[in-house]
Parts: structure tokens; C-alpha cells; sequence
């Protein structure tokens, strides 16, 4: 550094070259000025002309939202045209005017219009506040013939979410509800906006991403009154994807025809694919509801209902399978050698162990019983004695392995895991070491065990195909509008199970017996054309005291009254088709559960309808 | 060991004009955002913390002395050049341009840095290579290779506002330099050639700007949208302007882009000439004084590192002003102090650091 001095002398000057840098950005600094006061003072006015004149606006198109199909194309959930009213602020001059003849003419309270107007504050000044949604043609036609009494009023239309069966298979589809405003902050939502709707719950929230579908925009034009001059850019909206789901109508629609007025759920399932045929849930909601924005009213009721008919039932629903769960009971006996086929049982109504009674539903007994006699008349007697030989491990065993007591990965999410109790499971919750007692509950479905109306058509199917427990699907593809495949399920197994010899057939055998032989207790869903095997169940609501007198069944609160179950699959010989199918208060099996699934059965195989005449109840089954 | 020198040389005067443009420009920004409905930090929020960012690197870089830049200068631009190639194999790509490195925490804008690296490796070159009469042709060959290479792979991804910027960063030094009055005449020729052959290298829609530019009315609703909205908003600002946050064709007409590359015409139209007048004055004095500083630098290398980092902020002001008042085609170039964006920012706040370095070291020898 020492001879920097040195080092400039013998360097050219730079003294004229920072003048010439200080003269060139002053120069064309300068220019830049000329140019804003050519700008801003000379052509000033003309440009405040032009800014007046030459407001944009900019309207957002909302993307219909994707259809849903059954699996052979039948629309199930659509869209709709909805006119709605709105208002750009900074064109209206007199406010409490303009609500007043909008008031009028659209029949709605000038203080429901000014609330809305108030809550419009939080969006920016360049968008539309709304102030009616979902309006009538005569509420349209009233507005738009006095359009040139109201500057700054917008009619819209948007896509709204149709449901041409109303509330058939609404807790699948799930509904919409207004995006919050955590939603909107978490990065997930980015691309909508604030009043937007997504989906709350089932297919609308799971598929959101593919169902939401793209936005459009519309650049207009306006002059000072709002009045449109001319549009600039149309941006269309692109829908979202098409939806298939391995529903089919038919089947669905007699499910629900069939529960109607009931409390339950019904479950179809394809046996060898796992796929969902159809899904009811009772008691339901119709979902346009939410699609137009659920009154506050409207909400509590649904909430408050005692019947739930929020809940879907199907996949969170936990009963007791009761006599159903004979067939694991059963199957867990044959297979370590408890019993046979021919083991023989008297039944005389009742067991005795230690200090307790466990009754038969059928007071003075079956007499001699053999596993097929059990299974066809519902035996409780025959199932509590293998049950206690069998011992409770194995028959827990059984039953996880036939997809009860844990969640099957339903596609649709949201499903409950049921319980099947083991030592281990009531060291830990209870702290307690497991009684024979429990065993001979557990054997006939009673006590702590509990499952899903799901789990029981996907422990039936599994029954049906030979042992493959497959997992249960409800979406089959998912579609662009080009009719590119962006999602395609498959038949997925999740594990095998092992039948030693003709143990399955057996138990099939006895099945096919319940529906089919006198005095077996699934006779309500007997079908001339197809053969049918099944297994009725009637799960106690109220656990009664071993020595209470069986009370009056008309004399028992409707909360009170037993749920009726009800499993079967068919044809008997080849099976294709499992159902399960619960009715909440329904007190037999044999009397209210089973007809659902003959109706299932009938629309699946397109046989006519026909009801068959009532059967006495089993009491117990 | 510490100069008590260095503390009582410090440039306030340079610190006080950047911080004023820095909060006139987030105040600006608040306005040109205010109605939008917020998800998140608002916009001029970040910016001010953007700012504070800025301000602690350019207070660190004042605690070494520039003149260790001198030595590190080829490594940083070789590390640089690397970078920027890499970007071009495992770049992040968004909005059709590849221009990020992703290092998980942040992402990385190679050709950023390039524009502080470009000025320092030519200080350096031009501090040691200097002529009375000029610098030849051939001598300005490894200059000019110097400034092809980053230029040449920054235009690769596709990014023709900074490619451009550092092309005329390098003009300037170059020009400052020195060069013969006949290669003047030949770079001249050279350079009109090869602008005419450039424009065949440019993409469809670097060529669609320039046309749209030329011509805006032409296509009022695609590109040349910008420049008409903008001159609207600026123009109808008139003298006095319509008050702040009262602009209305800002506020409500959705002027597109507003808080980034047109954060000026926001400005404009609610300060009016007078405000603009006012905002240009204060860039000028920043570059009449990063000028002076060049002058009193106490080495060739401070000398040309200060005219560097001027011309680069003289640029960006000239092309981003240009383009938003409609006198240069729309290319993304931000207002230095001005438009939203942590990079820019960063970026200028390193530029005044080494003036703020150059400045209070032009007493030691």
C-alpha cells in the first residue's frame, strides 16, 4: 500500500470521468422527470379522464365443483345454476335507497340486506359484497327488469351443488360448508378465497383437491356508475373431476328405500373386489342443505336430533354384533377343534357358571343341538359351551383375523375400529384378568365386543369368498374432463385367512340354512330365484339382570329396544354380493333387519320387488 | 485492532438517504396493499423485516476492510459461475423461469449475487490494468469474457432483466476504465450488430415486451395492460396527487403487480409530480453521493467498487422508472429501497454496505 500515490500518478485522471458520470445521471435523471411531468401535469387530465373512465373490475367465475357418478355412470351428485345478488360499494351513492328497492323486489328484509352489506366491510373494495344467494327466477326477473334503478348491483351465477336423490347416500358424499378462516391460513387452501365453500366431511372433503376444480375471471370494463362498457378478458373456469364411485344406484336406492323411517345402515359389498355397492346411513340429511348455506336453525336441529342422522352410521356406528358373531364364534371352534359339526349340545335354556345364569333366548330350550341347529335357530346354549371350551384367545384370534376390531383402510376415511376384547386389552383398560363369564358373552356377540356395520359385510364377504379379507373401497376412478385417469383403485387383500379341511363349508352350509329351512331365523330374506345365506342378530340396548322376567317387547321404551342385525351374502353357491345391515331399535333380526337386505339382494339382482308377509319374531335371535 | 478512525468517519449521510428512500417505500407499499385481505404477515411487515436484514449485512460488511475483496475476487467469481451453471441443471423452476438454487431454508438467486460479483472481479481487473491513453481492443478481451459468461447463463434461464443489468453494470465500469477513442467506434459498430443479431436469441415473449412496448395499444389486454394501467395511474396522480392511500386507480382497479415492479405508480398517483419530483431528487442524491464517494476512494479498487455498486443502483432506478412511466419495455426489474422482495433488497443493502465501507476507509492508507 505504500506507494498508492504512485500508482494514481502514473494512471490516467479520472477527475473529467466522474464529471461525466455526475452529467450522465443528472441528464437522464432529468429525462425521467420530463417524462413524469409530461405525465403528470401536461397530460394530467386526460389521465384522470381515463382512470375515472377506465375502472376494472374484476369478477371471479366459480369452477363447478366435479361430478359424482355410481360406477355405471349414473349422476348422483351434480350442479346447478344459482343466481345471486351482489353489490360493488363504490358505485352506490345511497346506500339505505338501494336496500330499500332491493328489499322490494326481493322480498328480504331491508335489515337482513344492511347486515350483509356491514359483513361485506371485510373484503376489499374492488369485490362484490353479496347480499341474497340462491335467489328465485321472480326475485331474478324483478331485479334485472329494474336493473337501471339499482347503479352497482351485480347478478351472478354460480354453480351450486345438486342432489337429485336428495338425502340418498348424503353421508358418503359429505357436505360443503364456508371455507374458515384457519383453512385459509394454513398453506393448503392458497388458492381460495374468503366465502368460497369446500368440503366439510365424506367424498366433498376427502376428493377436495380433485373435485374443486380451477377458478376463472372476468376482466370488465366500467365507467364511473358501474355501468359495464365492455369486457377485457374472460378467463372460463375449469370444473373439477369426475368422480366414480363403485356404488350402484339401483342397489343404494333400494338399501335407503328399505331403511327408511328407521334408525341404521345398510352395507353392500362386492365379495371378491371389496367394492362398496352401496352404503346407507338412517336416519340422513338432505346435503343442498349446506350447499346453499345451513341456517343456524336448520343446524341445531340436526345436531340436537337424538337419531343422528349426521353420523354415518355405517362406518361409525359401534354395536354389539351379537348372534352375527356367531359365525366367528363358530368358525374359531372348528378350526382348533372345539367342536365339530356334529357336536352335540342339550339345550335345556340356560347354563349355569359359578353363581351366574346364562340364559338361551329360547326359554325352555332347543334340546339336542348340533352346530347347524345352532347356527339355523340361533342356539345361544350350544355357542356359550363351545365357547368356553374354545377359551377366549382363540376366539379373538378369529375375529381379528376376519377384519373385526381394527380399521380396514376404507378409502373414504373416517371409519371406527370396533373392539375385539382379548387379556391383554382388559389388563390394560380394566386392570382386570379375564372371567369365563366374558368368554360366554363374547361367543354369542355380547359384552365388550363391538363392530362396524362395514367391518360385519367385510367379516361376511370374507366368509363368502373362501378367506380373502379384502379391503372395502367406495372410490372406483377418479377422471379429467379429457378422460384422463387420475386415480384407479384396486382390489386390495389384506390377508388370507387359513380354514383347515371343510370347516367353511360347514359353517357356509349352516348359514344357507338360517335362510333357507324351517324354522331358521333369516327367513324374511328368502328369495325364490337366488339362494341366500345369513345370519340374523339382536343386540341387547339394555343389559338385563339374569333373573329378570323377559318384559313385554311393546312395553319397552323405544330407547330401550334391541338393534336388530342382520349378515348375509348370496347366491349361496357362488357368491358375489354381502350385506350387513343394522336397524337401531329394531328389536329382531329376523323381523326388521332381514327384510332390508332381501330388498339389497333383490335390486342387485334385479329380481321384483315384492315384500314378503310378516313373520313372528324370534325374540333374542 | 479497531480504528476509532473508522467509527468517526462513518457515513451517516449515505445511511440517513437509503434509510428515508426505505421508508418512504414501505410506507407506499402499506398503501398499495392495504386492501388486500390478509392470510398472512402483511406485505410491508415483511418488508420491513426484509429491511432490518438488509441493514445488519450492511453493518457487518462494514467491520472488514473492502480491500481483502481485492484478493478474493476471482474465487467469488469462479464460485459464482458455478453456481449459475448449476442452476441451470438442478435449478427450481417457478413461473416458467429457472433461476433458484434450493437450499431448503431459502432459496438461493445466483445471478443476484452475480451483479456484486461482477463489480467486484472488474475492480479488480481495472484496478491493476490501466492506461493513460485507453484500454485496446485486446485488452478488453478478458473483461469482456468476464461479463459474457454470466451474462450468456443468466439469459439461459430465462432471465433478461438481470442478464441486461449486468451487462450495463460492466458497460459503465468499462466506460469508466477508460478506452481508446478509435475502439470506441469499433465497439460501437460491434454492438449495434450484435443487438440486431440479439434479437433473434430472445424468447417469444422477450420479443412480444419489446413489440408491446413500442406499440402498447396493440395488445391493451395482454402485455401492453401493464404499461396503459400504469401510465394511467401515474398520469392521473397530476400534481399534487390524490392523497395517500386515496389512489384510486391503484387501490381499486387492480393494477397489476403493484407492490413489486410497479410499486412506483402507486407512489405516483398518490403524490403526484410533486412527490415523484421529490422521490427522484432523493435517488439522485444517492448517486451523486456513491459518485463522490467513487472520488475520495482511497485506492483504484475502492474508486471502481463504488462506481460499480452506483451504477448498479443507477440501473435498476433508470429501467424500473423507464418501464413503469412507459419509456423502456417491461422487463422485471425492481425499484431499489421500493418494490416488495427480500433479494432486491438484500442485494442493494450489500451495495451500500461496500459504499459505506469505501466511504469510511477513504482516510487510511
Amino acid at each position: 500500500m505504500m506507494n498508492v500515490k504512485s500508482q494514481w500518478s502514473d494512471k490516467p485522471d479520472l477527475t473529467k470521468r466522474f464529471l461525466f458520470l455526475f452529467l450522465a445521471a443528472v441528464a437522464i435523471m432529468l429525462l425521467l422527470l420530463l417524462r413524469l411531468w409530461y405525465l403528470q401535469v401536461i397530460s394530467a387530465e386526460r389521465f384522470q379522464h381515463l382512470s375515472e373512465k377506465n375502472r376494472i373490475r374484476y369478477i371471479p367465475i366459480s369452477a363447478p365443483r366435479g361430478p359424482i357418478y355410481d360406477r355405471d355412470g349414473h349422476l348422483l351428485v351434480d350442479n346447478r345454476p344459482s343466481f345471486s345478488v351482489s353489490v360493488m360499494r363504490q358505485d352506490v351513492s345511497d346506500r339505505d335507497q338501494l336496500l330499500e328497492r332491493l328489499s322490494e323486489y326481493l322480498e328480504i328484509p331491508v335489515e337482513d340486506l344492511a347486515r350483509r352489506w356491514e359483513a361485506g366491510r371485510r373484503f376489499p373494495y374492488y369485490r362484490p359484497v353479496p347480499l341474497a344467494e340462491d335467489i328465485s327466477r321472480e326475485q331474478l326477473e324483478r331485479v334485472q327488469e329494474n336493473s337501471v334503478d339499482l347503479p352497482g348491483v351485480l347478478i351472478d351465477v354460480q354453480p351450486l351443488r345438486s342432489y337429485p336423490y336428495e338425502d340418498v347416500a348424503a353421508h358418503v358424499f359429505g357436505y360443503l360448508g364456508e371455507i374458515t378462516e384457519q383453512q385459509l391460513r394454513s398453506g393448503e387452501f392458497r388458492d381460495y378465497r374468503s366465502g368460497e365453500y369446500v368440503g366439510k366431511s365424506g367424498l366433498e372433503k376427502k376428493l377436495e383437491s380433485y373435485l374443486k376444480g380451477k377458478d376463472g375471471q372476468r376482466l370488465l370494463e366500467v365507467d364511473v356508475r358501474g355501468k359495464e362498457l365492455r369486457v377485457l378478458r374472460v378467463q372460463e373456469p375449469e370444473p373439477g373431476n369426475r368422480v366414480f364411485l363403485t356404488l350402484r344406484e339401483d342397489v343404494q336406492l333400494a338399501a335407503e328405500r328399505a331403511l327408511a323411517g328407521q334408525a341404521g345402515a345398510a352395507v353392500a359389498i362386492d365379495v371378491k373386489s371389496g367394492e362398496i355397492l352401496a352404503m346407507a346411513s338412517r336416519p340422513s340429511f338432505n346435503p343442498a342443505m349446506f350447499a346453499r348455506g345451513i341456517s343456524g336453525a336448520e343446524w341445531i336441529a340436526l345436531l340436537q336430533d337424538s337419531r343422528h342422522p349426521l353420523q354415518n352410521k355405517a362406518l361409525t356406528g359401534q354395536y354389539p354384533p351379537a348372534s352375527t358373531f356367531k359365525i366367528v364364534t363358530a368358525l374359531a371352534a372348528l378350526r382348533s377343534g372345539a367342536a365339530t359339526a356334529s357336536t352335540r349340545v342339550d339345550c335345556d335354556g340356560h347354563i349355569t357358571l359359578g353363581r351366574r345364569d346364562f340364559r338361551c333366548w329360547k326359554r325352555y330350550g332347543h334340546g339336542p343341538t348340533d352346530l347347524k341347529k345352532a347356527m339355523r335357530e340361533s342356539c345361544d346354549v350350544w355357542f356359550y359351551r363351545v365357547g368356553l371350551e374354545l377359551g377366549i384367545d382363540k376366539l379373538s384370534e378369529m375375529a381379528l383375523e376376519l377384519g373385526l376390531g381394527n380399521e380396514l383402510g376404507f378409502d373414504l376415511g373416517g371409519e371406527k375400529s370396533g373392539l375385539v376384547p382379548t387379556r391383554e386389552w382388559k389388563r390394560a383398560r380394566f386392570n382386570a384378568s379375564w372371567y369365563d363369564g366374558e368368554t360366554v358373552n363374547t361367543s354369542i356377540g355380547q359384552g365388550f365386543v363391538l363392530a362396524t356395520p362395514l367391518q360385519l359385510a367385510t367379516m361376511t364377504a370374507t366368509v363368502a369368498n373362501g378367506g380373502l379379507l379384502v379391503r372395502p373401497r367406495i372410490i372406483k376412478k377418479i377422471e379429467s374432463w379429457d378422460g384422463e385417469v387420475l386415480l384407479e383403485s384396486e382390489t386390495e387383500v389384506l390377508q388370507t385367512v387359513e380354514f383347515q379341511g371343510n370347516n367353511l363349508e360347514i359353517v357356509q352350509n349352516s348359514l344357507e340354512a338360517v335362510v333357507n329351512e324351517p324354522r331358521g331365523t333369516g327367513w324374511a330374506a328368502r328369495l325364490d330365484q337366488v339362494k341366500v345365506a345369513g345370519k340374523t342378530g339382536t343386540a341387547q340396548v339394555v343389559r338385563l339382570r339374569a333373573d329378570d322376567e323377559e318384559p313385554d317387547e311393546e312395553g319397552i321404551p323405544y330407547r330401550f329396544r334391541d338393534h336388530a342385525l342382520f349378515v348375509a351374502y348370496a347366491p349361496a353357491d357362488d357368491p358375489r354380493i354381502a350385506v350387513a345391515v343394522i336397524v337401531e331399535h329394531g328389536e329382531h333380526g329376523s323381523t326388521t333387519a332381514a327384510p332390508v337386505a332381501r330388498s339389497i339382494l333383490q335390486a342387485y339382482f334385479g329380481l321384483p320387488e315384492d315384500r314378503v308377509s310378516p313373520v313372528n319374531g324370534y325374540p333374542g335371535d | 485492532m479497531f480504528d476509532r478512525r473508522l467509527l468517526f468517519n462513518f457515513d451517516w449521510t449515505l445511511l440517513l438517504t437509503v434509510l428515508a428512500l426505505a421508508a418512504i417505500g414501505i410506507a407506499s407499499l402499506y398503501s398499495a396493499t392495504s386492501g388486500w385481505e390478509t392470510t398472512s404477515t402483511p406485505i410491508y411487515l415483511k418488508q420491513l423485516s426484509w429491511l432490518g436484514i438488509g441493514l445488519l449485512i450492511a453493518l457487518g460488511m462494514c467491520c472488514f476492510d473492502y480491500r481483502h475483496l481485492e484478493h478474493m475476487g476471482f474465487n467469488l467469481y469462479l464460485a459464482n459461475l458455478l453456481l449459475l451453471a448449476a442452476v441451470l441443471v438442478v435449478g427450481k423452476t417457478s413461473m416458467g423461469a429457472t433461476r433458484w438454487l434450493d437450499f431448503g431454508v431459502f432459496n438461493l438467486q445466483p445471478s443476484e449475487v452475480m451483479k456484486i460479483v461482477i463489480i467486484i472481479t472488474l475492480a479488480r481487473y481495472f484496478s491493476e490494468h490501466g492506461h493513460l491513453q485507453g484500454h485496446t481492443l485486446r485488452e478488453l478481451v478478458r473483461p469482456f469474457a468476464l461479463v459474457a459468461v454470466p451474462v450468456v447463463l443468466t439469459m439461459k434461464q430465462p432471465d433478461l432483466g438481470t442478464a441486461l443489468l449486468i451487462l450495463f453494470i460492466a458497460v459503465v465500469m468499462i466506460l469508466f476504465a477508460g478506452i481508446r477513442r478509435s475502439t470506441l467506434t469499433v465497439l460501437g459498430v460491434l454492438g449495434t450488430l450484435a443487438a440486431g443479431g440479439g434479437w433473434f436469441l430472445l424468447r417469444d415473449y422477450q420479443k412480444q415486451r419489446i413489440l408491446t412496448f413500442l406499440n402498447p395499444e396493440n395488445d391493451p389486454l395482454g402485455s401492453g395492460y401493464h404499461i396503459i394501467q400504469s401510465k394511467i395511474a401515474v398520469g392521473s396522480g397530476g400534481l399534487f396527487g390524490k392523497g395517500y392511500m386515496q389512489g384510486t386507480q391503484s387501490q381499486l382497479s387492480f393494477l397489476p403487480e403493484r407492490h413489486t415492479d410497479f410499486a412506483f405508480s402507486v407512489f405516483a398517483e398518490e403524490w403526484g409530480f410533486v412527490g415523484s419530483f421529490f422521490l427522484l431528487m432523493l435517488y439522485l442524491f444517492l448517486i451523486v453521493w456513491g459518485i463522490y464517494i467513487a472520488r475520495c476512494a482511497a485506492d483504484r479498487f475502492g474508486t471502481f467498487l463504488a462506481v460499480g455498486v452506483v451504477a448498479m443502483l443507477f440501473w435498476h432506478i433508470v429501467v424500473n422508472l423507464g418501464m413503469v412511466i412507459g419509456l423502456l419495455p417491461v422487463v422485471g426489474v425492481p425499484l431499489p429501497l421500493f418494490s416488495y422482495g427480500g433479494t432486491s433488497m438484500v442485494t442493494t443493502m450489500i451495495g451500500t454496505g461496500l459504499l459505506l465501507n469505501v466511504s469510511m476507509r477513504r482516510f487510511m492508507f
